[in-house]
């Protein structure tokens, strides 16, 4: 009989401790397709960050690191130059990577540092139970913005891909989402270009995926795909802020 | 016999860990300490190792998790304010059974103190640098030849029990020099790490570097089998130099530079004919209890003398519990106590008794 799909290897088989309608599942897919295709999963070591992800030491079949909230890029930096042959990943929320650990971002891009980053936003801290995040949009209602996120008072959303775009040793900074088949494999091209710019040694490449967060937006996982077309997107339009491989470079 | 070389401190220590394979440094500019980050800076290129000048101290400990995780022997260094900056890495290496080097070259504190040397750190070190439950394999130099003696006993022990290790050493002995001798590199002794997460390569099961035990019975065996360690460290690896402690009637308990002085106080109290000598804790972590028990029976009194407002003297306490007086007498916020100022607590008690 033929053989018509494949579960890859590059995950392991304890089930997923995801909701229902969370990306995360998917995003796992593609990152653990991409390290297959590209033949890499025993060279990689992967880095788990503090939020809903943590566990995504267990999930994927490669080593696995897990830090500290917010720095996922410096322990990846310690990994990736001791070992610099192996491909280091690092797989953020937004939380993690835009609050806490901001500075270990910014300058673990400005160093260029030769990783891939994944980077999950989804407007909310998870695995706290849903309090505001550095991408929580204007108005949107959480655990600590319960009149809905002002401006006035806690600042605006930061757009990480645009920050991140601006520093020279940043080598790609895609925003996509997986909310249909078109851009899930939009998602998996940016993905496996990220690892790939690592293996040329093109510096610091960062994919954010706009995610969705059904328990702690209150939505069914169905009306949480459409939020996130109608709301998130707006804010986070998808595409590529810079490419050092395109011309030109920037968006 | 390798060649006597003039070194300062800090130098001496930097150029002992490129000597004992420990090719990855990650550090933050601090005063006192900077130097082993300019010697590293300088050196390591050459060697086909990394220093990186990292955007915080929290980044620097972080990478030292990263590096070692991934199998090399790795260190960063820094002065009080910035050690406290680390205390998150340090527990988290802790937590996942990491060896790593942290070098904490004191200053007076607290908050951003000072920049003239301290033992005020010391609780920091050997009690909590850090949350949870954890011990630290903590070394205390007291000359410029220990900073470089210490630094491989440091990894190795570390390395043998997967244990975070630190050199608490000051701001005197990281600026001042004196001659010092490098071990012969035939001798470095660096353990095997079939835990790193250095890529499985399809060939062993995959590691994972973890301090995440949502079970708290899971949580509770696995602390418990780190203590198991740490009393096999404190039954194996406690180190004291005794000085002049045969017949002495007043033992000393210093480390680091306030033990230098105590030494030339204790020569001076000699020469008066006071039998007073000094027990030098070299590892503060784990305490030398078992070489202060020894004179226990014999000293009449003890006296520490600590550059903090009395930190040491609560371990020698314990020890002694209540047998025999124990007094304290320091300097703190970046005064040195002059030979003079110890001679006289000395003669005090000396006086007090004969």
């Amino acid at each position: 009989m033929a053989v018509v799909f494949e579960k890859t290897k590059a995950l392991t088989d304890v089930p997923f401790h995801y909701c229902p309608g969370c990306t995360h599942g998917i995003v796992h897919r593609l990152v653990a397709e991409v390290l297959d295709e590209l033949g890499v999963v025993g060279q990689t070591v992967g880095v788990a960050s503090v939020g809903c992800s943590v566990f995504s030491y267990n999930y994927f079949n490669c080593d696995m690191v897990q830090a500290a909230h917010g720095r996922a890029p410096a322990v990846a930096t310690g990994i990736k130059r001791a070992v610099p042959e192996n491909v280091v990943f690092t797989y953020q929320g937004d939380g993690d990577l835009a609050a806490i650990g901001m500075a270990e971002t910014v300058h673990a891009a400005t160093r260029g540092e030769n990783i891939t980053v994944i980077f999950i936003n989804n407007a909310i801290y998870g695995m706290t139970g849903g309090q505001m995040a550095p991408t929580s949009l204007p108005g949107q209602i959480t655990q600590t913005s319960p009149y809905g996120r002002d401006t006035a008072t806690a600042g605006h959303p930061i757009r990480v891909c645009e920050l991140l775009s601006t520093l020279s040793g940043t080598a790609l900074a895609q925003r996509v989402t997986v909310d249909s088949v078109k851009n899930v494999n939009i998602a998996k091209k940016a993905i496996k270009k990220g690892f790939q710019n690592q293996i040329d040694k093109k510096g610091y490449s960062i994919i954010e995926v706009v995610s969705t967060c059904p328990t702690n937006w209150g939505l069914t996982p169905e009306e949480s795909m459409k939020w996130l077309r109608e709301n998130m997107l707006e804010y986070y339009p998808l595409g590529v802020y810079k490419d050092i491989d395109a011309e030109g470079g920037d968006k | 016999m390798a060649e006597k070389v003039l070194m300062k401190g800090n130098e001496a220590l930097a150029e002992a860990a490129i000597q004992c394979g420990c090719k990855h440094y990650f550090g933050y500019p601090i005063t006192p300490q900077t130097e082993i980050a300019a010697y590293m800076s300088k050196r390591l290129p050459k060697e086909g190792g990394v220093f990186l000048q990292a955007e915080s101290e929290v980044a620097a400990i972080n990478m030292v998790l990263g590096a070692t995780a991934a199998g090399v022997r790795s260190m960063t260094s820094s002065s009080s304010p910035g050690v406290s900056l680390k205390s998150e890495g340090v527990s988290y290496i802790a937590g996942s059974d990491l060896p790593a080097l942290i070098i904490n070259v004191q200053r007076g504190g607290p908050g951003l103190g000072g920049i003239q040397p301290s033992q005020s750190d010391y609780w920091q070190a050997t009690k909590a640098l850090g949350h949870g439950d954890f011990q630290m394999f903590v070394l205390a130099p007291s000359t410029i030849q220990e900073m470089v003696d210490f630094v491989p006993l440091a990894f190795e022990v570390g390395e043998k029990y997967r244990v975070p290790s630190m050199i608490l050493s000051d701001g005197m002995l990281g600026q001042m020099m004196e001659p010092v001798e490098f071990p012969e590199k035939k001798d470095v002794v660096i353990a095997d790490k079939p835990w790193a997460t250095n890529g499985h390569q399809n060939k062993r099961p995959k590691n994972i570097v973890n301090s995440l035990y949502i079970q708290p019975e899971e949580l509770e065996n696995l602390v418990k089998e780190r203590y198991e360690r740490y009393e096999k460290i404190k039954a194996e690896e406690q180190r004291a130099e005794e000085f002049m402690t045969e017949d002495a009637e007043i033992v000393i308990v210093a480390f680091g530079a306030s033990s230098r002085v105590a030494r030339s106080a204790i020569k001076s109290a000699r020469e008066e004919g006071i039998k007073v000598g000094m027990i030098r804790p070299i590892t503060l972590w784990p305490f030398p209890d078992k070489t202060i028990e020894k004179v226990v029976p014999t000293a009449k009194k003890f006296l520490c003398v600590e550059m903090n407002m009395g930190q040491m003297v609560e371990d020698v306490r314990l020890v002694v519990n209540g047998r025999k007086p124990v007094e304290f007498f320091g300097r703190t916020g970046g005064v040195i106590p002059t030979p003079a100022e110890v001679l006289d607590q000395i003669r005090a008690l000396a006086g007090k008794e004969m």
